[in-house]
């Protein structure tokens, strides 16, 4: 029964604090229809979900947002510094085939974003039945650095994440 | 004391404001749209979150309110970059890349954009 009006107690309470945060004045009104919101949105998305991971590790999730938000900063400098100071024609972009462990969707999902966000790389596309993503690299001369840099400094933190 | 908090977010502005700039001209510099989408996913995310640090810093220090906006925008910054590139990605691939450009899968099927799903079931 609690199943199925909350389905994700953590998404009705993240969508909550959203709420209060974005009108920004804590009033019994705005509570209330947080609160709704909160309630409605998980229970009418939940059929795009079905297997959505159940156990997550938020201590290591937590240590992945810095980690990542520390490669943002870095990915920032370096592509500033590609276009500033290289020629376009000393620019050799790759495409990168990185064959993915990872079988969760919501796990392929924040791998992806992760790549976009950082260091030189665009997740493109992914094969057809989801063992691969496509990354598009904007400067390197090894490519097979970058796969391996991807699959050892994201992918197997997300492992542990998502077990 | 004013004044160095002053200096500081000042400071913040003007790197951010470097780094927007750097992204934008990135725009033009580069040679094709998936080279140009490197800049705007990267340069100018430190320069759009370089300002929204400014600003929570400026409510907090000086006006001495604690303001969530910023935060609020740096997450849906965080959430929509990505899936519009993405987009932007495949979009371009389609019309342009052709497949004989791209590395094999190395699994069963190919790539989702190009892999016809009527063809693989007769």
């Amino acid at each position: 029964m609690l199943r199925k009006f909350l389905p994700h107690p953590l998404l009705t309470l993240t969508i909550t604090a959203v709420w209060i945060m974005l009108v920004h004045k804590v009033t019994l009104g705005n509570l209330l229809l947080g609160a709704f919101l909160g309630i409605v949105l998980p229970v009418m998305t939940a059929p795009y979900w079905p297997d959505r991971p159940q156990k997550t590790r938020p201590l290591k999730l937590a240590a992945y947002v810095a980690l990542v938000f520390w490669d943002i900063v870095v990915a920032n400098i370096v592509v500033a510094g590609i276009i500033l100071f290289k020629r376009n024609e000393d620019i050799k972009s790759a495409w990168i085939n990185v064959p993915l462990d990872l079988t969760n969707a919501e796990a392929i999902t924040l791998l992806a974003g992760t790549i976009t966000m950082t260091p030189g790389t665009v997740s493109a596309m992914l094969a057809a039945d989801g063992r691969s993503i496509l990354v598009h690299c904007l400067h390197t001369d090894d490519p097979v650095a970058i796969r391996d840099e991807i699959k050892t400094r994201y992918e197997a933190r997300l492992m542990e994440i998502f077990p | 004391m004013t004044f160095v908090i002053e200096l500081v977010i000042a400071t913040v502005l003007v790197v951010s404001g470097f780094f927007g700039l750097v992204g934008s001209y990135g725009l033009i510099k580069l040679r094709d749209s998936m080279q140009r989408l490197h800049a705007p996913t990267k340069a100018t995310t430190l320069g759009v979150g370089g300002a929204l640090i400014a600003s929570m810093l400026y409510h907090l220090l000086l006006k001495e309110a604690v303001s969530f906006h910023e935060f609020m925008i740096t997450l849906f910054l965080l959430l929509t970059a990505p899936i519009t590139a993405n987009f932007i990605a495949k979009a371009y691939m389609l019309k342009h890349v052709k497949l004989s450009e791209l590395p094999p899968t190395g699994c069963d099927t190919g790539w989702a954009g190009y892999e016809d799903p009527l063809s693989r079931e007769e």
